[in-house]
């Protein structure tokens, strides 16, 4: 059936279309454009770091205080966090192994599952939410208050002092914190294996350690590391690029425990996937 | 319309024998997106004099002064600071010529997580001159004196008032012996009686640390006590320029505006 629209009118409803067209399609462009901006950020961000890090003029004194900050802070919660993981684990594993007269193997199991993955893994994600939102909080309250302008004013690269010590802190010390949450979370299985039962500690360290050797130390140790740095490359990303109101300070340390945790998560999964290929 | 825009932006200035040009900005443009906050500019700031630097909010009179250290990338134009195009040189030369100026920042921006102390050893010992700690004690005593805040040294920034950070933020730019100062709204949010204390302090490190200096302002009280020529920016061009006697008696209603 033929329909018979006056030329004009047939102009106007082809304007509007392909207005509404253009401007679906400005959104849509619009929308691609940030995330490429943000990854484009990313990179830069991440490619300046890592000259900055390599540069002759290392901040010593303040990554020792970055160091020194970041135990310090976590420590009580890391310690508390880690006997509650060995304690829980041993609780709750227990009655299924007597029922399978497998109890010996118990020391060994928790040491394994939190060695290889408990351990590392929790201890990241608590890392995630104290250090990263402190870092995002820290230098994005920074940045807002022209501290981080002024820094750059009296001839001090803040990317440098701010940014590659809080980094490589992190780096380093979330994987210390982490062996040190696995050691108290044996101990916290050892207090588990001690509410039902009588064990002494000597015992069940020795039963915990034949279980496990250097080849389940070392793929945990070196996805710590990666945590580390993630927890501390994205909290120091966000900070340093927060916006110029208050508010972006609390959106930066939100944002900052958000992607930490999900990108610790990932990088799990691919540690796993790694370690299972690799047969470790 | 502008009535009595000036001739020529690069008028004698005031004082006798001030004729060396420490800074001199030629064609200065700078956007943000499509929003073009400076264009065209070009001034001067000659050795020795305060310029004070007038305009609404909004005008890009700090865009100005964060182009001249750096801190923002000017799209088109010079900014030769004692001879040494900023917008060109390379990195270690900027660091070069940035220790020659004291940047007051509007907020302060004193090193939260630093006492006073550690705040104003921070640029001392990143200076290229290499001092030892009694020098760079001296130094920070010194300039605590100069500003009259000596018993604060060990303090945290968060213990002080609005007008302290002011005094103890101006300490930590003079205490590296700066030959420019460039201030940025530096009574803003500080009462009358602070304010006059603050502007007489500007003339008191003029007159010590024989520095040149750029003051960003809307307070015409601070502008009279400090200025010895001004420029009134507007829409990111330098709508008028002179000394605070012209402006003073301008007829043009926006100048009029400024100087009730």
């Amino acid at each position: 059936m033929k329909i018979n629209i006056p030329i004009t009118k047939a102009k106007e409803i082809a304007r509007h279309q392909t207005l509404k067209l253009s401007e679906k399609t400005i959104a849509k462009s619009e929308a691609a454009n940030n995330i490429l901006t943000d990854f484009a950020d990313v990179i830069l961000f991440t490619t300046h770091l890592i000259k900055e890090t390599f540069s002759r003029k290392f901040e010593v004194r303040e990554f020792f205080n970055q160091c020194f900050k970041i135990g310090n802070k976590t420590l009580p919660l890391i310690s508390v966090t880690g006997t509650i993981m060995g304690l829980v684990l041993t609780i709750q594993s227990r009655p299924v192994l007597v029922r399978f007269g497998a109890e010996t193997i118990l020391p060994g199991m928790v040491a394994v599952s939190l060695i290889r993955e408990m351990g590392p893994v929790i201890t990241a994600l608590i890392c995630a939410g104290k250090v990263a939102s402190g870092m995002g909080a820290e230098l994005g309250s920074m940045k807002v208050t022209e501290q981080i302008e002024a820094m750059e004013v009296s001839s001090t690269h803040p990317m440098r002092f701010l940014v590659v010590t809080r980094v490589l802190a992190a780096t380093i010390m979330i994987p210390l914190l982490i062996l040190y949450a696995d050691a108290l979370g044996i101990l916290g299985s050892w207090i588990g294996a001690n509410i039902k039962g009588d064990v002494s500690f000597i015992l069940f360290t020795s039963q915990a350690f034949s279980h496990i050797g250097f080849i389940d130390f070392l793929p945990a140790v070196l996805k710590s590391i990666f945590f580390g740095a993630v927890i501390g490359l994205v909290g120091c990303y966000k900070g340093y690029n927060a916006g110029r109101g208050t508010e972006s300070v609390g959106k930066a340390a939100n944002s900052a425990v958000v992607l930490a945790s999900l990108l610790v998560l990932i990088v799990d999964m691919i540690a796993v996937q790694i370690t299972d290929m690799l047969a470790i | 319309m502008k009535t009595e825009q000036t001739e020529s932006i690069l008028l004698e200035p005031t004082k006798k024998g001030l004729k060396e040009p420490v800074i001199e900005i030629l064609n200065l443009y700078k956007s943000f997106g499509s929003q073009e906050v400076l264009k065209d500019l070009s001034l001067k700031l000659f050795d020795g004099e305060n310029l004070v630097v007038l305009g609404k909010s909004g005008s890009g009179k700090s865009v100005l002064i964060k182009c001249i250290v750096g801190l923002l990338r000017s799209d088109s134009g010079t900014i030769h600071v004692f001879n040494q195009d900023v917008t060109t040189i390379s990195r270690k030369d900027l660091d070069e010529v940035r220790q020659k100026i004291g940047f007051l920042f509007q907020s302060g921006a004193l090193y939260d997580s630093m006492t006073v102390k550690e705040n104003l050893e921070f640029p001392l010992k990143r200076m290229k001159k290499q001092l030892n700690q009694k020098e760079i004690d001296d130094k920070i005593l010194e300039a605590l004196e100069n500003v009259g805040l000596p018993e604060v040294i060990y303090k945290m920034p968060s213990q002080l008032s609005g007008g302290m950070r002011k005094r103890i933020s101006l300490a930590r730019t003079i205490v590296v012996d700066p030959l420019i100062m460039l201030y940025d709204e530096p009574t803003t949010g500080l009462d009358p009686v602070t304010s006059d204390e603050i502007s007489l302090l500007i003339n008191e490190v003029q007159k010590k640390y024989k520095t040149s200096s750029i003051i960003i302002t809307h307070d015409i009280e601070c502008a009279r006590a400090t200025a010895d020529r001004l420029i009134m920016l507007r829409d990111g061009e330098v709508y008028m320029e002179g000394s605070l006697n012209k402006f003073e008696n301008s007829t043009d209603k926006i100048i009029k505006s400024f100087f009730k």
